[in-house]
């Protein structure tokens, strides 16, 4: 049923309220004002009276505005026509290319059954030694960024995004600085990915709430291309702000917050995006790398906390580095020495365990405590180890970085004070290391 | 006739009906929106003639003036032959069967029958002609898997029957009929293989309830040992993201002692319960020798599933777990996590615009968290034999702070509380259940049961707590002063209780031996562990007390990944012994 309706009753935040009938929940409005239409998505019913969020804000919206109802909920186009364009957070190409003439599907699909889910054991190289090896990324994962405002997350993500093995690669930007934009387009153009990449982008200069439809968008269609067989990342940036577009759609509703102005439902409307991450029998897969900044550095802030809560781990960043504490790759168990090499397991955590002396030892010359010839010799190994594997600009494939943890221990220890087993010092500790741990 | 209605608002998964006859709260109705289907809803609020109901599916496109049926039913489960290795969503249906109705995808208003009508069961009467039984009587037993799974009257059958006719031993399906009787008014009454009971009312068919004093053997030193949970129990798992909630029940779900396990995923992910479903019907059932699988029954509704069925699913788990319990048998159910369904709870309150209580949760959670903790316990049935259900559910506390709504509300009902910290899960101290913070009433409550194989069993257990907290004293100073700043005997004490928990709180869950103990091996290891605690170490330096006992807990954790008794187990055990003699 098409209507038309050129009165609204009441604006208040991002919502309208109208009288109608005939008109469906989750439908879509085409809000016509000045020239300027806007889309609008019914939340609320109640007998002929209708609300609206309105994602292009209601800032402007006159009472006589006509509000066109399209007699069908959020679509997105899906098709292979996609790769390689850029739509705004509507879903409008915003690349000077033509609209594209695909079939439309169905935003915010039902939930995959999870009787038909399988154990994933795919590991994802990003030749990234902080992911590859301490953290691995499985394939339909879902792995958020926990960061700081200011950190390169979207440098990260770029980057993640460029090498790791994936078919497609689809970029929700929500919120995202027109200069972060640029850098991803640059990024993903220079390196010759471009004609793999989809991008839904959001900009910090667009209207707030508009920023809700990105991830639905890009999910779906990621899941259609899965469906199809293809491996497809996921990136999204930033949660954050979507969260807070989702808060203050709730504010406008009148509902009671549960934990600091955001809504009581925050977990599942995040929970219903992230379990999208699939792994199909036969077919592809969808994993998600999604950025969350930390007002604060705060992580019990509801958008980390129930991120958290939700995501098979997550990556801290901070100071510019994935710190090794706190972050965690909860599928790594089903990867690390399985489908890798079989020092993985053992050299990772003894890598850590070191380095986390080392931080103690740091903690003891910082609170002005002498320090023994094994701090000194913690701390050497922890200046190393940040420096040729935790610094981000480090670029090499697992092997490699495996092969440099060895090179590392091999410089400063000998092989009985690292703890670890005789049959792998034997087989990989290397020769020439006794030379150079004494020179 | 049956009551219908009409859709008036439609705000989220809550719509408002105008109906025209009667309705029953907590009755199901189901939404006929103008594009097909038919969606599953239950009756949660009455006002007139109008009514709210909480929608199971995904509501888009429903609109006002869209019809509605009320059945007269309220939101039920099917009990019977076939429960067990089922996977369901909240709401019973089973998740493999919609798998090949409507593949990879959920499908709105897509319904299948929870059980398989399919299935010949081998039925052998019990009850005879001329009989006269009342509800929860047995009619006959089928065999499912190992157990001998009892027919009962219906439990919400009313009055008395004479039994008329009962079926000859042989095959049935679960809807066929095996007893014809006549009720008290001379009506005539058919009974089948299998009956319905609605999931929020508690089926008390038993003589009485009894204390449990049984222990509940989970496998986790930790919880068996000091914080111990029983047959019939209580036990929450709080804590924050990551510390290890949902391994612990894994763990508990394969190792645990309980006849039947039923695994609620409650609002959680969908890839954790993968391993369950996948692994199970390969892994061997400690305590039997069968498969993992067939004794276990899987509700799944998890995070991305619909909300309102979230909230039905643990009380969907509770019940089935109450019918196997009506068999004589010890039920376990664990829930994860009791938080998404008290979140389930809020976001239908704040849709019915209901004056919030703390955080938005509505005033009557805590009310609601003790009714389904009270649905456990033991208890005599009318026939003599006992039966218990316990609950171990995890509570996900926002920020990881135990001050919130549930994780209060459910202290406040429980028996026993499984504090799990971040402190602990980053030092890899796992299972991450905090000994300082941690309880449990049982320790008191089955002290007869468990002081059977050692008359001073609980009061080591006390003694060990003790040492817990002194260590911590210890720990507190010397973080201020330094390790300088403590005497050598008050350094070994701080050993000791670091010791102690290395060597026995701490279970590697990865370790094929180490991830599980027997109660029998827990006795054995926790007295080699005593020895320890009790013997007078003279130190020289801290340096030398630290080296003796990292060379004892090296010792002690190889001999906790060795087999029981076996070659290993005992020589390092020698070892040990030779260790404390010097
Ligand atoms: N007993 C254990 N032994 C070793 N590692 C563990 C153990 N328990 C938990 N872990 C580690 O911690 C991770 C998280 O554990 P788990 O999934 O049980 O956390 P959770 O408390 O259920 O978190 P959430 O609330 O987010 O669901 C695991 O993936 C694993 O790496
Ligand atoms: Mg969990």
């Amino acid at each position: 049923m098409r209507r038309i309706i050129s009165k609204i009753d009441e604006i208040t935040g991002n919502i309208i309220t109208l009288k109608a009938d005939g008109v469906g929940l989750g439908e879509l409005a085409a809000v016509e004002s000045h020239g300027r239409s806007t889309l609008g998505q019914v939340i609320r019913t109640k007998n002929d009276n209708v609300t609206l969020q309105v994602f292009g804000g209601t800032k402007g919206i006159s009472t006589d505005d006509r509000v066109r109802f399209l007699g069908r909920p959020m679509q997105v186009k899906y098709g292979p026509s996609m790769l390689g364009r850029i739509f705004n957070g509507a879903g409008v190409p915003i690349d000077d290319g033509p609209e594209p003439v695909e079939e439309s599907i169905a935003v915010g699909g039902p939930s995959f059954n999870p009787a038909n889910r399988i154990i994933p054991t795919q590991m994802i190289r990003t030749n990234i030694p902080m992911i590859d090896v301490f953290n691995s990324l499985v394939v339909s994962q879902k792995l958020p960024i926990f960061s700081v405002p200011g950190e390169p997350y979207n440098q990260l993500l770029a980057r993640v995004g460029m090498q790791a093995e994936a078919d497609i690669i689809i970029l929700g930007g929500m919120g995202l600085k027109f200069d972060d934009f640029i850098f991803f387009r640059r990024t993903f153009d220079e390196s010759g990915v471009m004609n793999r990449v989809i991008m839904f982008i959001h900009l910090a200069s667009d209207p707030v709430v508009e920023c809700l439809l990105v991830p639905d968008m890009a999910l779906a269609v990621a899941e259609q291309f899965a469906v199809a067989g293809k491996r497809v990342l996921v990136l999204l940036t930033d949660l954050t702000n979507f969260s807070d577009s989702l808060k203050e759609i709730s504010i406008s509703m009148e509902q009671i917050p549960s934990n600091r102005g955001y809504p009581g439902d925050l977990y599942s409307q995040l929970a219903a995006r992230y379990e999208k991450a699939v792994d199909i029998e036969g077919l592809g897969s969808i994993t998600i790398l999604a950025v969350t900044t930390m007002p604060g550095d705060d992580v019990t802030h509801p958008v980390p906390d129930n991120t958290g809560y939700i995501t098979e781990g997550q990556f801290y960043l901070r100071n510019g580095v994935i710190d090794p504490f706190g972050s965690l790759s909860r599928l790594k168990q089903n990867v690390v020495s399985k489908v890798t090499r079989k020092d993985h397991n053992d050299i990772m955590n003894t890598m850590i365990r070191l380095y986390s002396d080392c931080r103690q030892s740091r903690n003891k010359v910082a609170m002005g405590f002498k320090t023994s010839k094994w701090d000194e010799t913690l701390l050497a190994y922890g200046n190393d180890f940040e420096r040729e594997l935790m610094d981000l600009n480090v670029n090499m494939p697992i092997e490699t970085a495996l092969d440099q943890c060895w090179t590392i221990l091999a410089r400063h220890f000998e092989p009985w004070q690292t703890g670890l087993k005789n049959d792998l010092t034997n087989q990989y500790w290397p020769k020439s290391g006794a030379a150079e741990g004494a020179a | 006739m049956t009551t219908m209605g009409k859709v008036v608002a439609a705000y989220g998964n809550m719509v408002t009906v105008q109906f025209d006859k009667e309705v029953r709260q907590n009755e199901v109705a189901f939404i006929q929106p103008a594009d097909g289907g038919s969606l599953k809803s239950e009756v949660i609020r009455v006002n007139g003639d109008q009514c709210n109901v909480q929608v199971f599916e995904d509501t888009v496109g429903v609109r006002v003036g869209d019809q509605v049926t009320f059945t007269g039913n309220l939101l039920s489960v099917e009990l019977g032959p076939g429960l067990l290795q089922q996977i369901y969503d909240g709401l019973q249906n089973p998740l493999p069967e919609l798998s090949k109705q409507v593949g990879l995808f959920l499908k709105r208003g897509v319904y299948a029958n929870s059980l398989d009508r399919r299935v010949d069961w081998e039925f052998t009467p019990i009850a005879k002609p001329g009989q006269v039984v009342k509800a929860g009587n047995v009619l006959g037993a089928v065999p499912e898997g190992k157990f001998a799974h009892k027919i009962f009257v219906p439990f919400n059958f009313v009055g008395a029957a004479t039994i008329k006719t009962m079926a000859s031993k042989g095959k049935f399906k679960v809807d066929q009929v095996v007893c014809e009787a006549e009720d008290e008014r001379g009506q005539a009454v058919n009974f089948t293989l299998m009956q319905v009971w609605p999931i929020k009312v508690a089926l008390k068919a038993y003589k009485e309830r009894l204390l449990p004093t049984e222990p509940l053997v989970t496998g986790a030193r930790i919880v068996d040992s000091f914080f111990p949970v029983a047959k019939g129990g209580t036990a929450c798992i709080p804590g924050p993201f990551g510390s290890g909630k949902t391994v612990l029940q894994q763990l508990i779900s394969r190792y645990a002692d309980a006849d039947i396990i039923i695994v609620a995923a409650c609002g959680e992910r969908a890839g954790e319960v993968v391993e369950t479903l996948r692994e199970f019907p390969h892994l061997e059932d400690p305590y039997t020798g069968r498969t993992l699988m067939e004794r276990t029954v899987i509700i799944c509704n998890t995070s991305s599933m619909p909300v309102a069925a979230r909230e039905a699913s643990i009380y969907t788990a509770v019940t089935i777990g109450e019918y196997y319990r009506q068999m004589g048998l010890d039920i376990l159910i664990l829930a994860d996590s009791t938080s998404r369904w008290a979140q389930a709870l809020r976001e239908m309150s704040g849709r019915l615009e209901e004056i919030p209580g703390e955080e938005a949760f509505p005033a009557y959670l805590q009310s609601r968290i003790a009714e389904f903790y009270e649905r456990a316990g033991a208890v005599r049935l009318f026939d003599g034999n006992q039966g218990a259900l316990s609950i171990i559910g995890t509570v996900s506390p926002a920020g990881g702070n135990f001050e919130e709504p549930v994780t209060q509300g459910t202290l406040a009902v429980v028996g026993s509380f499984l504090g799990l910290t971040w402190a602990r899960s980053n030092a890899r101290r796992f299972p991450a259940i905090d000994p300082l913070i941690s309880w449990s009433k049982y320790l008191d409550q089955m002290k007869v049961k468990l002081n059977q194989t050692d008359p001073e069993w609980t009061n080591k257990i006390k003694k060990a707590q003790r040492l817990l907290y002194e260590g911590n004293e210890i720990k507190k100073r010397m973080d201020v002063v330094g390790e300088e700043g403590v005497s050598i005997p008050d350094f070994s004490l701080f050993l000791k209780a670091e010791f102690l928990d290395a060597v026995y709180l701490q279970q590697n869950a990865f370790d094929a031996v180490d991830a599980a103990n027997t109660i029998e091996r827990q006795f054995d290891t926790f007295g080699l562990v005593g020895e320890v605690l009790a013997k007078e170490f003279t130190f020289e330096s801290k340096d030398q007390a630290r080296e003796s006992f990292m060379k004892l807990q090296s010792l002690f954790r190889n001999m906790n990944s060795s087999p029981f008794q076996g070659e290993a187990h005992v020589r390092f055990k020698d070892e040990i012994r030779r260790a404390l003699e010097v």
